[in-house]
C-alpha cells in the first residue's frame, strides 16, 4: 500500500487546518453559506436530507486495517456506528455535526485518509479494480497508476473549477472490473511490443445522459500518463460547457465536438504540455509507488481443511462457490465479503464489522482490504487453508452472505432515504427484492445476475449498466420506477434497454419477478445466465410478461 | 380537482447538526412539523421566507414546503417532506429516535 511521506502527511494537515478556519468562519458569520458551500464541498460535507454527510475517499478501494479501524471508530465517535460504502470507492457517514468534521478530518489525517475532492466539479477520487494486485486475470497491478494520478490531481491548480466532476477509473486486466467505459477516463491497461500501457477510454458515463466511453488512443506508454491526462483535462476544461449543467460532462463535449476533433486538440495540446513533464522522472516516481504496493509473500500450506469443510459444510461449500475468486497463486483465494445481506441496507458496515474485517484481514489476509464499487469488502489475498476459519468468524459478524454475484447482490444508491437530489427511493426497494427472493428460494437457481437500483437520473446506482435496472422517478408526487434490461458494466460495456412505462412502489417487486420468471422459462438451459437470455431473445418477451401480465393482473 | 389552499410552512435544515427544522409562530425554530406555523396567504409566507433566510447564521436552505392541515395535524403534500419529517425508512435514526412514542409511519 502506499505510504504517505512527510510531504503527504503537511499537505493534508494544512489543508484540514484550512477547513477548520472556514468552519469558524461560516459560523461566525465571516462567510455566507453561499461563500462556504463550495469549499465544503470540496472537502467531500454535503448537506443531504436529514443531516451533513461527509464522503471519505478509499483511493483505488484499497484500504489497510488500522484505516478501517479508524472508520470504524468515526462512525461510533462522531455518527452513529456505521458507515456507507459507495459505488465509487468512497465510505460517506450520514450524521456528522458541522462543528465535528474538522476533528473527523484530523482523524482521517492520521491514517493517510482524506475526503478531498470526493465532490465539487473536479478531478474525482481514482477508482480501480477491487481485485487489484490478486487476480488472475491482471497484467498488472493498476493501483501505483491510480496513486500517480490521485498525487497529480490532488489540489491540481488548473482544475479545481472544472465544467462539472470528473470520474477516472484504472483496470489492469481485460476483465473489466472498474467500469471503465462509463466514466470520463477510463485507463484499461494493455500490452504492446512488450511494454505495458494504457488504452485511453474518454467520454464514458452514466447520469441523464448515458454514454459508453470511445478510445480515444489505442496505447499510451506510460511515461506520457500524466501529460497525456493533463492534456485531456486541459482540452475539456476549456472546451466543456458552463452553460448548461446538464450539458458540462466530457461524454457531451465529446458528442458534440465528435472523437476525431477531440483527439485532435488533445494530440494538440499534449505536444505543448510534454515537455513540462519529465517522463524520466516519472517512471522513476511510478517505481517507488510501485515498491509500496508489492504484493505480499504468499504462504504455502496444506489445504486439506478447506476440502474437509467443504465436504463436511453445505453452507461453507455455498459461499466458497459464489464469493471466492481465482487468485493468481492457487492455493490462495479472493474473498468477497457481501455486504448484501438479504434485507440489509447494501453497502452499510457497522464499526462492529469493520474491526471483525480488519481483525481478519490482519489473521488470514496480509494486511490488505478492499472495497469495490459493487458495494462489498475484498480480502483479496487469502489462503485456500484459511477459508473455514474466517467463514466461521464473517458468519459470527452477519458477514457470510453467499450472494456474490447473484440476485441480492444489489447495487443500490441511498435514494430519497439520505439524499438531497434523489426523487424515489432505493434501499428499500433493494431490500425488499432480497427478501422477496429469498423467501422464493429462487437466488440460487436464477444465477448470475446484476441489479442496479438508482434513485434519480443521477444514475449512482449505476441502472444503466445493470442487467436489470431500476431508476426511482417522481412522477406527479407518487414514487414512479422505470426498469432497464441487458445493461452490462464490464469490457462487454452496454446501456440497458427501458422496458417501457414505470411501475409504483408496491409494484416494482412483483414486476422483477415476472422478469425473472420469464427468464426461468426462456433460458436454454441453467447455465445460460440472463444477460445471454437476453441477448439471445431481446427485449419482447420479456416486455410482453412484464406488461401483459401486469394487465391481466389489473383486470 | 380544486386547487389546494394555500398552506405552506417555512423549513430549513440547521446550520450545526443539519436536522430538519420548522418555523414556529413564535418565530423559533423547532423540530417537529406539527409545531410549525402555517401560512395560508402568499404574502405572509413570503415575508416570513426573506426574515427565515436573513438567518443564515441558525439555518441553510430555506423554503416554502405545502402542508394539509388536517384533523391529525400537519401532514406534507409530498413524500419528499414526509421523509424530511420522519427520518430514513431503513433505520429508526434521525427524527424518528428523536420523537419518543410517535408511532412509525409506514408508506
Amino acid at each position: 500500500m502506499y505510504r504517505y511521506d512527510d510531504f503527504d502527511h503537511a499537505f493534508l494537515a494544512e489543508r484540514n487546518r484550512q477547513f477548520r478556519a472556514q468552519v469558524e468562519r461560516r459560523l461566525d458569520g465571516s462567510l455566507t453559506e453561499d461563500e462556504f458551500r463550495p469549499l465544503r464541498l470540496m472537502n467531500g460535507l454535503y448537506l443531504q436530507l436529514h443531516a451533513y454527510m461527509l464522503r471519505v475517499a478509499i483511493p483505488y478501494g484499497s484500504l489497510n486495517p488500522g484505516q478501517m479501524r479508524v472508520l470504524a471508530d468515526i462512525a461510533d465517535r462522531w455518527d452513529k456506528g456505521y458507515g456507507h460504502f459507495t459505488t465509487r470507492q468512497n465510505i460517506q457517514y450520514n450524521w456528522p455535526r458541522l462543528t465535528d468534521v474538522p476533528d473527523m478530518l484530523d482523524a482521517l489525517a492520521k491514517v493517510g485518509l482524506h475526503a478531498i475532492q470526493t465532490s465539487g466539479n473536479t478531478i474525482r477520487n481514482v477508482t480501480s479494480d477491487h481485485f487489484a494486485g490478486a487476480a488472475a486475470d491482471e497484467i498488472a497491478d493498476p493501483r501505483p497508476y491510480a496513486e500517480l494520478i490521485r498525487q497529480w490531481s490532488t489540489d491540481h491548480p488548473e482544475f479545481q473549477f472544472l465544467p462539472r466532476k470528473f470520474k477516472v477509473a484504472v483496470t489492469g486486466s481485460e476483465i473489466d472490473r472498474a467500469v471503465t467505459r462509463a466514466h470520463d477516463i477510463g485507463l484499461r491497461m494493455v500490452r504492446k511490443h512488450g511494454a505495458v500501457g494504457f488504452e485511453v477510454i474518454v467520454g464514458g458515463g452514466l447520469g441523464r445522459t448515458p454514454m459508453i466511453g470511445k478510445v480515444l488512443r489505442d496505447f499510451l506508454p506510460v511515461p506520457d500518463l500524466l501529460p497525456y491526462l493533463e492534456a485531456v483535462v486541459s482540452t475539456y476544461n476549456l472546451l466543456g460547457r458552463r452553460d448548461n449543467k446538464y450539458k458540462a460532462r466530457i461524454k457531451i463535449t465529446v458528442h458534440e465536438n465528435g472523437i476525431e476533433r477531440i483527439r485532435e486538440l488533445v494530440d494538440a495540446r499534449f505536444a505543448e504540455l510534454r515537455p513540462n513533464f519529465d517522463a524520466a522522472e516519472t517512471v522513476l516516481h511510478l517505481a517507488r509507488i510501485s515498491a509500496m504496493f508489492k504484493g505480499p509473500d504468499l504462504q504455502q500450506a496444506d489445504d486439506g481443511a478447506y476440502h474437509a469443510a467443504r465436504q463436511a459444510d453445505p453452507v461453507f461449500r455455498a459461499w466458497a462457490d459464489t464469493n471466492l475468486h481465482a487468485h493468481r497463486d492457487a492455493s490462495h483465494a479472493i474473498v468477497t465479503v457481501s455486504l448484501k445481506a438479504h434485507g440489509a441496507t447494501p453497502g452499510d458496515a457497522t464499526s462492529d464489522q469493520m474491526r471483525a474485517l480488519a481483525d481478519l484481514a490482519e489473521a488470514y489476509g496480509y494486511g490488505e482490504i478492499r472495497i469495490s464499487h459493487e458495494q462489498n469488502v475484498i480480502l483479496p489475498h487469502v489462503h485456500r487453508a484459511d477459508l473455514p476459519a474466517l467463514h466461521a468468524v464473517l458468519r459470527a459478524h452477519g458477514l457470510a452472505t453467499a450472494n456474490a454475484g447473484l440476485l441480492s447482490d444489489i447495487i443500490a444508491c441511498p435514494g430519497m432515504d439520505y439524499c438531497a437530489l434523489a426523487t424515489a427511493r432505493s434501499i428499500p426497494v433493494a431490500q425488499e427484492i432480497a427478501t422477496h427472493f429469498e423467501a422464493l428460494k429462487l437466488e440460487h437457481e436464477i444465477g448470475p445476475l446484476k441489479i442496479k437500483i438508482s434513485g434519480c437520473i443521477n444514475a449512482c446506482g449505476h441502472h444503466h449498466v445493470g442487467h436489470i435496472g431500476i431508476l426511482g422517478l417522481d412522477r406527479a408526487g407518487v414514487e414512479n420506477y422505470q426498469i432497464t434490461l441487458g445493461g452490462d458494466g464490464s469490457e462487454d460495456a452496454a446501456l440497458g434497454d427501458r422496458t417501457g412505462p414505470g411501475f409504483a412502489y408496491d409494484q416494482i417487486v412483483p414486476a422483477i419477478e415476472r422478469i425473472l420468471r420469464a427468464y426461468l422459462d426462456l433460458r436454454n438451459d441453467p447455465a445460460e445466465t440472463f444477460l445471454q437470455t437476453y441477448k439471445r431473445v431481446g427485449l419482447a418477451p420479456f416486455k410482453t410478461a412484464l406488461y401483459t401480465q401486469e394487465q391481466a393482473d389489473a383486470a | 380537482m380544486p386547487a389546494r389552499p394555500f398552506s405552506k410552512v417555512v423549513t430549513a435544515n440547521a446550520l450545526i447538526d443539519g436536522d430538519v427544522v420548522y418555523l414556529d409562530a413564535a418565530g423559533a425554530w423547532v423540530g417537529t412539523l406539527n409545531a410549525a406555523q402555517v401560512f395560508t396567504d402568499k404574502d405572509s409566507a413570503n415575508e416570513a421566507l426573506t426574515r427565515a433566510q436573513a438567518r443564515s447564521h441558525e439555518v441553510v436552505g430555506c423554503y416554502l414546503a405545502d402542508v394539509d392541515v388536517t384533523e391529525a395535524g400537519l401532514a406534507p403534500t409530498h413524500f419528499r417532506e414526509e421523509f424530511r419529517r420522519r427520518g430514513p425508512s431503513n433505520y429508526a435514526h434521525g427524527k424518528q429516535a428523536t420523537a419518543k412514542g410517535s408511532p412509525h409511519v409506514s408508506l
